[in-house]
């Protein structure tokens, strides 16, 4: 068994996971909530082995280092911490219904990971600008702050689509999801958690540059949208706080947020150009 | 200062202080921001007019966007954004301070009493009594309490994390520290480069966009560059061997590679590029004397060693484009017979028997190292303003002030007990807290506290 089994696994886990999700959701059969809490579990298994395997595998070509170094191995990364952040959610608040939301962002960045032509899943060794270990503390912060983030997406839409119809009685699809109080109020503590990590992630990545090339901003594309997606839930807290902002327009701003993550790793390695192009490839 | 009598000072103020301008400023920024990343930076000027065309061209020159991010309004906001941080902060600390410093001793019991988190018992204790054993209680719970005499009554009150209010305004310093500690940067500090060549020194380096020349205050040696690769060709490892000579003194020797760079008084040298030249460093190491010299040679040049008589050249180079593996065909005499004339490989040490002696040789490659020459002396208030702002933020969004008072009065000869709390955040694990103490007090014996 090699870590790309292990990863294919996880896919293929991933997704029938968000699917189970859905499915208990949309045609409310709460009975089966535990089997795509199982297969959330399983998969998640699944990729630790997987991650922990390539990482040793790394050694065994002799190139050894953390599996964060790509494209390929962050966005893994990146659904790992999703799921991961979803299941302690499911287990907190012990609610699946929010699975439904959560988990296809985690599957949905395995599945591009796996099957997009745009990376490659090869091991590669590291060039000199990428050992480094505020590097791997860069990338590992920044993705748990972006898992925050598509969580609190999924939530914000999750209130939107409640909010459509604000009575929906308990036996109807909506009635089944949370409360909206109690949403708007998961969804502000994950905003919270990820801007923590956000800006743990900006500041690492600004010592990494510092050491790398002696400047620890430069305003490359890479780092002015990652201060872009900071302006926004900045502007998204000081809303909620000190303009008592909830409800429906925090949930527009979770949305908006996450399209800013997106940009910030999608659109700058493919569209734009930068530093971090390494990723790229 | 009185509403009425706000005069143009009170409104301008107010405007500097007003959150509403924050978030003005907090979406100003994310907005403009963007610009930069789409609108390629720092380029010459043609390359705006072939991608825009003039007129646009012309619109970017007045608004300085092809560099934005230095641009007389970018700045300006980011000066904006500094004063509202700045007067929003003095305008709220002294209220925050007072409620820190607060005596909450005396709230009045009114006020207990319509706290949402309140709880009412009797008891059979005197209310001094009652006093006292609840205030073991709480001590055991780990709220230690404070006690006063009021309104015919005895108040006990335990605060937990006042100063945690002061998170919030943590974070906002801590980004005015950054904004400092990037300003002496910028101020007093330089970013220049210098290309310097293996065995050779240098005293002066070029700055970053003007080219201007820089002295440093010291000397700086390369003694070597080497570039190792990883069996599928990608670069592994630049590193360059420097030594510091300050008043002629050798003061440092380290080996810099990306990543771990060189310091010396406050100005740092990081390892940026490299350039290879057509030109190899010969080595010869006599095996016997232990005596070597290197020996700088271009293809079809020789070169003599004086010391051991030999004259040593390169007859001819085979190998990659980048000459990342080579061979050299080398030619060596020592006018006692035959010259030696053999190939060695760029990974190889020759031994070579001549009459007088026998020669250790090896080559490599003759680079210049490509060194980031930085000053920057508002690193460090860089970085204190960062860790500032990560505590702050913990403080602020983990971190709560929680307030419990028990208020024991006697009514009729019954003692009443009233326990009531209050926390700004995290209120459910405060709730909890707030039930456990009610539940062991009334699972005190002595108290025998019974439900009012
Ligand atoms: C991007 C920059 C900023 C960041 C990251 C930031 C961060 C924060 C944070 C974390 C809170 C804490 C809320 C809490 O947990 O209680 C907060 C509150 C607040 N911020 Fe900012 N802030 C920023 C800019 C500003 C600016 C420019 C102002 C200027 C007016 C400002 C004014 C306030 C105010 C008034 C509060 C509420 C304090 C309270 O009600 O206790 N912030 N900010």
């Amino acid at each position: 068994m090699d870590s790309s089994q292990l990863l294919s696994i996880t896919t293929f886990t991933y997704l029938a996971s968000a699917f189970l999700y859905l499915f208990v959701f949309v045609f409310r059969v709460p009975k089966l909530g535990i089997v795509a809490t199982l297969s959330a579990v399983f998969g998640f298994l699944m990729e630790t082995a997987g991650l922990g395997l390539r990482w040793v595998e790394s050694y065994q070509m002799g190139i050894g280092h953390a599996p964060l170094s790509n494209m390929y191995e962050s966005v893994i990364f990146y659904a790992w911490v999703i799921v991961g952040f979803y299941l302690a959610i499911e287990f907190i608040y012990k609610n699946r219904t929010i699975g439904a939301f959560a988990m296809p962002f985690g599957a949905f960045a395995m599945a591009w990971a796996s099957f997009s032509t745009q990376v490659t899943k090869q091991i590669n060794p590291l060039v000199p600008a990428l050992q480094s270990n505020w590097l791997l503390a860069h990338v590992i912060t920044c993705f748990i702050g972006y898992a925050a983030f598509a969580v609190a997406c999924g939530l914000g839409i999750m209130y939107l689509l409640k909010n459509t119809k604000k009575d929906a009685g308990e036996g109807t699809l909506l009635g089944s999801l949370p409360p909206l109080r109690v949403i708007d109020d998961i969804t502000h503590k994950t905003i919270l958690f990820g801007f923590l990590w956000l800006s743990a992630g900006i500041i690492t990545g600004a010592i990494w540059a510092n050491s790398a090339w002696g400047t620890y901003w430069s305003w490359d594309p890479k780092e002015t949208w990652s201060l872009i997606t900071w302006f926004i839930y900045a502007f998204a807290l000081h809303a909620r706080f000190t303009r008592g902002w909830g409800g429906t327009r925090i949930a527009w701003i979770t949305v908006v947020g996450f399209l800013s993550v997106v940009f910030t790793y999608y659109g700058v390695n493919f569209l734009l150009s930068g530093l971090h192009s390494y990723g790229s490839n | 200062m009185e509403k009425k009598q706000s005069t143009v000072w009170d409104t301008i103020w107010d405007f500097f202080a007003s959150v509403k301008l924050a978030l003005f400023v907090l979406f100003a920024l994310a907005i403009t921001s963007i610009i930069g990343t789409i609108v390629p930076q720092k380029e010459q000027a043609v390359v705006y007019i072939q991608k825009y065309g003039p007129a646009m061209a012309r619109i970017f020159e007045l608004l300085d966007i092809p560099d934005m991010y230095n641009s007389w309004w970018f700045v300006a906001l980011l000066s904006l954004f500094s004063l509202n941080l700045t007067i929003c902060s003095l305008e709220r600390l002294p209220n925050v301070w007072r409620f820190i410093t607060a005596d909450n001793l005396r709230t009045e019991p009114e006020r207990l009493a319509k706290m949402a988190l309140r709880r009412r018992f009797t008891s059979a204790l005197s209310p001094t009594e009652a006093a006292a054993e609840v205030e073991a209680v709480m001590g055991a719970a780990g709220w230690k309490a404070q006690r006063a005499e009021a309104e015919g009554g005895i108040v006990l009150f335990s605060g937990k994390g006042a100063w945690t209010r002061l998170g919030v305004y943590i974070v906002h310093i801590s980004m005015l520290v950054i904004f400092v500690g990037a300003i002496i940067g910028s101020v007093w500090g330089y970013k220049a480069f210098v290309m310097l060549p293996e065995r050779s020194y240098t005293d002066q380096v070029y700055a970053q966009g003007t080219n201007q020349a820089i002295k440093l205050p010291f000397q700086l040696v390369c003694e070597r560059f080497d570039l190792t690769y990883y069996p599928n060709g990608a670069p592994k490892e630049y590193r360059s061997q420097l030594k510091v000579f300050d008043n002629g003194q050798e003061v440092l020797a380290k080996s810099i590679v990306v990543n771990d760079p060189l310091q010396y008084r406050g100005i740092t040298m990081y390892q940026a590029s490299y350039q290879g030249y057509e030109e190899f460093l010969v080595t010869l190491a006599d095996k016997n004397s232990g005596e070597s010299e290197t020996l700088r040679l271009r293809p079809g040049q020789k070169q003599q060693w004086n010391k051991a008589g030999l004259t040593v050249g390169i007859v001819k180079v085979a190998g990659t484009q980048s000459l990342s593996s080579y061979q050299l065909r080398l030619w060596i005499d020592d006018e006692q017979g035959e010259p030696s004339v053999f190939w060695l490989d760029s990974t190889q040490t020759a031994s070579v028997a001549r009459p007088a002696a026998t020669y250790q040789v090896s080559s490599k490659q003759y680079f210049a190292t490509g060194l980031q020459v930085v000053k920057d002396p508002g690193v460090w208030t860089v970085y204190i303003g960062c860790t500032l702002m990560l505590l702050g933020l913990l403080v602020a969004f983990f971190l709560s002030h929680r307030r419990l008072w028990v208020y024991i009065d006697s009514d009729n000869g019954t003692t009443r007990v009233l326990l009531a709390g209050v926390a700004n955040k995290n209120k459910a694990g405060f709730e909890n807290n707030f039930e456990a103490l009610a539940e062991s007090l009334q699972e005190n014996s002595k108290l025998q506290l019974g439900k009012e």
